[in-house]
């Protein structure tokens, strides 16, 4: 990480702190990627709790998908809360870079997720079954045990995935749009 | 026969693919399907033309007793000919046409391939519904193919307007298509011929179905998108507003002929309209400088002489258009591909800069002096044939019959007029105009044009072959004793003296061209369905606007009041009639519903009388997480975890909106007169809804058997312990895909709509601010609250 040059690193021997009040104020970016906020107020608690929970609350939604079937969750509840890690990650840290690591663009994402979700539909339809339905596989697995995979899950997926995408894009439009909008109306009005 | 029609469609899809990297070999793969189809089908055609169809079904949705039904008879076979036939042609001159790797041969091979097949589709369909299908796909790509790009306002016009007038002709035809098959009791057309239903249905539908053929084949006063699709590339018109698209009609005409012998709402439209068509659309092909409109009004004229010819029902003149159609076919693809070939090799095609192309293109020359000739219906050749049939058919009704045939010789003499026109504009050599510098045209453009050409000698010559071919589908109406057949020698009769007084005074009226048009131009101009057209699409704009402009006046708490309105009027009527309060209400079943309710009740009353937007918003969140807490309080986790996340990302938007919107909601004066309406709705709309919950919750009286069901299979049906997601992925799996789709486009077009209009602001602002560009440096630093100083602005 310390090889991406976006990052600016303090540089080792530098004394010139300035004022001790500002000691504290965050010199690095905090987070993997995205734009520093200009002038903006940063909140180093904020962007510090999302670069840790961000993750977190991925797998939580990975989780959240995969329990669906027998607990509660699914691919809506598991999609909005993937969204709403990032959210946090916008609100914390700005809108993202284009040059993320994985830079998935929302329309493509609500495409892909809605692509899965029907065309999982037609599947059945090959084997001489109905559209939509749904076969159980069971898996023994050493040391994990009998592993049930249902097939409708993969139709969870799209969801999850589609979900992701409008929230992604309810980010992109509203947040970093409304963004960009004030900027270039402060620019103009300059 | 439906693997043809699918291979073409295939191919077309995979096209581009091959067009993107070179144009040449996409024309030449493109021409293989049809080339095949018409190999198939000649192979056929012994059997075919001794009257043994081949049928082949596909059941399409059987519980709606929807079917692809194909169907290879005479008639099938003939537009076949034509269809495959020039299709070949066409892509093989296309080759030579078209600029290599320009946009317009990329996009035009797959398009012509694909209009191929759904011309083909269309020519075998025995099915109502089928030929409606690939009727309005012939339209589609009859729409891309003229519109081409859309750069030019010109194609773009044209595009549409051809658009707009076969589908709105389109959709008639499906409605007498429905009254068809209703009233028969099937939508096989065969089985409809065996069987016609009678009545005034029969009338109906004869009608509203001749809308959608005169439309397409371009009678008058529907004709004038065709002279204007003329702006796209020539092997298109050629091949779709020549050969093949604009047969359609004549084909829908002839193919349901025997159903409506008989029907007057039939035959008289297909009369008069054809016959005003033949002589108008003639008068103005005379009078064309451009090669291509004169062509175009040509066909117009040639479609009206079709139309009449196959409307009539009777064994003569069934027989007589079924040779005209062969003949049209063939003389116009080539005159088309010829006056394509000049503009390819001179640059232009305007008769009063074209001189002397004769001596420099001899064998062009004589390629469109065949296809001329058989459009001026000289011997032997096929149109000769045709147009002596077609006088013939006429003749022996009596004096209508008379009648009738003097408005053809009249038509006929405007043919051989434009005719002699055609060759003397495009080859003759004019006194006063410098010779035309251009090289002949290359073997590609040469070859496909003359293919038809010489077809139309060699049908004209082998006219027996003619005979059975045209014979074989007019046989549908009953040959009778003394059936007429196709000859190049009939004797000394009328038809023959009708033919030498139509050539006679085509080629004076050629000569007095110059004459006629002063004539012409004197003439008061009373009708242009060209301005007609454009007043009515003018006044559907307008119209649209009005409407736009009164409903969508742009105001949320307008649409707010017009939609509680309309539940409190609908909906909320019928619910106070049949109120009927339940005896056993019980104010709460569960203790912790009482300060959730609490809760609630206060959130709302607060927002009620928020001042600030942003607290306005949060209290809304508090109201959507106490509901939610009261769906745990019910047991349902997985609502309330969608009720919290959903409620949650509400906020955030909410929040991301609000940056751009003033901190505190403001008050015109407008709005606090219109305070106390407002209220009364918002409390009437409250207590309805209300009213409602309470209502429809004690309707039910049992758990439905459904929910039973649902529990029971969710196990061991759908492999999940929670029945919720059970019912969400497999047993309503479809109702989750709908959903999730209007999804995706509400998501999508909401962020068109936020992106479109900051793309606009953006636009206006670059235009206005390049006087302050110094200040568009990107990454200008704001000042530190320079994001309230504009909230306070807005």
């Amino acid at each position: 990480m310390t090889t991406d040059p976006r990052i600016t690193a303090p540089q080792n021997g530098q004394r010139n702190r300035g004022p001790w009040t500002g000691w504290d104020a965050p010199r690095e970016r905090w987070l993997l990627s995205g734009f520093p906020r200009d002038g903006r107020e940063r909140a180093m608690l904020l962007e510090l709790a999302a670069r840790i929970v961000f993750p977190t609350v991925l797998v939580l939604s990975i989780y959240l998908l995969f329990a669906g079937h027998d607990r509660a969750g699914g691919g809506f509840s598991g999609g909005l809360v993937a969204g709403q890690a990032f959210a946090l990650r916008y609100l914390a840290g700005g809108r993202m870079d284009d040059s993320a690591i994985i830079s998935l663009r929302p329309p493509v994402l609500i495409g892909l997720g809605l692509t899965i979700a029907t065309l999982t539909g037609f599947v059945p339809l090959m084997f001489g079954n109905e559209l939509l339905e749904s076969a159980i596989y069971k898996i023994g697995v050493p040391l994990l045990g009998q592993i049930k995979f249902v097939t409708s899950i993969v139709l969870d997926i799209g969801v999850y995935l589609l979900i992701i995408g409008v929230v992604l894009d309810l980010l992109r439009t509203l947040g970093s749009g409304v963004e960009a909008d004030a900027a270039a109306a402060e620019r103009g009005q300059a | 026969m439906s693997a043809f029609v699918l291979v073409h469609l295939l191919v077309a899809l995979a096209l581009p693919a091959v067009a993107r990297r070179n144009t040449r070999a996409a024309f030449a793969i493109a021409a293989v399907p049809p080339a095949a189809a018409l190999t198939w089908v000649l192979a056929r055609s012994g059997s075919v033309l001794s009257g043994d169809a081949v049928v082949e079904q596909i059941p399409w949705a059987p519980l709606l007793g929807l079917e692809f039904t194909f169907r290879l008879d005479a008639l099938a076979l003939l537009m076949t000919l034509l269809v495959a036939g020039i299709g070949v042609l066409v892509l093989v001159y296309s080759i030579g046409y078209f600029q290599p790797g320009s946009g317009d041969a990329r996009r035009s091979a797959p398009l012509l391939l694909a209009f191929a097949g759904a011309m083909f589709g269309l020519v075998l369909a025995d099915d109502l519904l089928t030929v409606y299908v690939f009727w309005e796909l012939t339209t589609i790509c009859s729409f891309l193919l003229v519109g081409q790009a859309g750069i030019s306002r010109e194609s773009r016009r044209s595009a549409l307007q051809a658009l707009m007038i076969t589908t709105m002709g389109g959709l008639a035809m499906l409605l007498g298509f429905v009254v068809l098959g209703e009233a028969a009791g099937t939508y096989r057309i065969s089985e409809i011929i065996d069987e016609p239903p009678g009545g005034a249905q029969l009338a109906v539908a004869a009608t509203l179905i001749l809308v959608g053929a005169l439309t397409k084949s371009a009678q008058m006063p529907f004709h004038n998108w065709l002279p204007t699709a003329m702006v796209a590339p020539t092997p298109i018109s050629a091949y779709l507003h020549a050969a093949s698209m604009v047969k359609a009609g004549i084909f829908l005409v002839a193919r349901l002929g025997p159903v409506f012998v008989g029907v007057p709402q039939w035959w008289v439209p297909t009369l008069v309209f054809g016959l005003f068509t033949m002589v108008v659309g003639g008068w103005r092909a005379l009078h064309e400088t451009d090669l291509k409109k004169l062509l175009a009004y040509g066909t117009v004229s040639q479609l009206g002489f079709l139309m009449v010819l196959v409307g009539q029902g009777t064994y003569a003149a069934a027989l007589a258009g079924a040779a005209m159609l062969l003949a049209h076919g063939m003389f116009k693809a080539t005159l088309f591909l010829v006056v394509g070939a000049v503009d390819h090799q001179a640059g232009t095609r305007d008769v009063r800069e074209l001189s002397g192309l004769g001596r420099r293109m001899p064998a062009l020359a004589i390629i469109a002096l065949l296809a001329a000739a058989s459009m001026a219906g000289l011997p032997p050749m096929l149109g000769f044939l045709g147009k002596e049939a077609a006088f013939g058919a006429f003749l022996g009704t009596g004096g209508g019959g008379l009648l009738v045939d003097f408005v053809l010789v009249l038509g006929s003499v405007f043919t051989v007029a434009y005719s002699a026109r055609l060759l003397w504009g495009a080859f003759g050599d004019k006194p006063g105009v410098h010779p035309t510098a251009a090289k002949p045209p290359n073997a590609l453009l040469l070859v496909p044009a003359a293919v038809p050409a010489f077809a139309g000698v060699v049908l004209g010559v082998g006219y027996p072959l003619t005979d059975e071919l045209a014979g074989s589908y007019a046989a549908v109406f009953g040959a009778g004793a003394d059936a007429p057949h196709l000859e190049l020698w009939h004797g000394f009769e009328l038809p023959l003296l009708f033919s030498v007084l139509a050539v006679a005074a085509g080629l004076w009226a050629h000569a007095a061209r110059a004459r006629l048009t002063a004539v012409r131009n004197r003439l008061p101009k009373l009708l242009d369905a060209q301005r007609g057209y454009e007043r009515m699409m003018a006044l559907l704009e307008r119209t649209a606007v009005g409407v736009t402009g009164r409903t969508q006046v742009g105001s949320l708490p307008t649409y707010l009041a017009i939609i509680l309105l309309t539940v409190l009027a609908v909906p909320g009527s019928v619910l106070l009639y049949h109120a009927h309060i339940p005896d056993d209400m019980r104010l709460y079943h569960n203790l912790l519903q009482v300060p959730l309710a609490v809760l609630v009740i206060i959130a709302a009353i607060a927002a009620v009388r928020a001042k600030r937007r942003l607290t306005a918003v949060l209290v809304v969140g508090v109201i959507g997480y106490g509901i939610g807490g009261l769906f745990i309080v019910d047991g349902g986790p997985d609502v309330a975890l969608a009720q919290f996340l959903v409620e949650t990302l509400t906020m955030v938007a909410f929040v991301f909106v609000l940056r751009r919107l003033p901190t505190r909601f403001t008050k015109g004066d407008a709005a606090r007169s219109l305070r106390w309406p407002k209220l009364a709705l918002s409390v009437a709309g409250g207590v309805v809804i209300a009213l409602a919950a309470v209502l429809f919750s004690a309707a039910r009286q049992r758990p439905p058997d459904v929910s039973a069901d649902f529990i029971a299979q969710s196990e061991k049906g759908a492999g999940a312990t929670n029945v919720v997601n059970a019912i969400l992925v497999d047993f309503r799996a479809f109702d989750t895909v709908g959903e999730i789709s209007v999804l995706a486009v509400a998501a999508t077009g909401v962020a068109s709509l936020v992106l479109a209009s900051r793309f606009d602001r953006r636009r206006r602002s670059t235009r206005g601010a390049a006087a302050v560009a110094s200040a568009e440096k990107p990454g200008a630093v704001l000042s530190g609250n320079g994001h309230r100083h504009e909230e306070v602005q807005e």
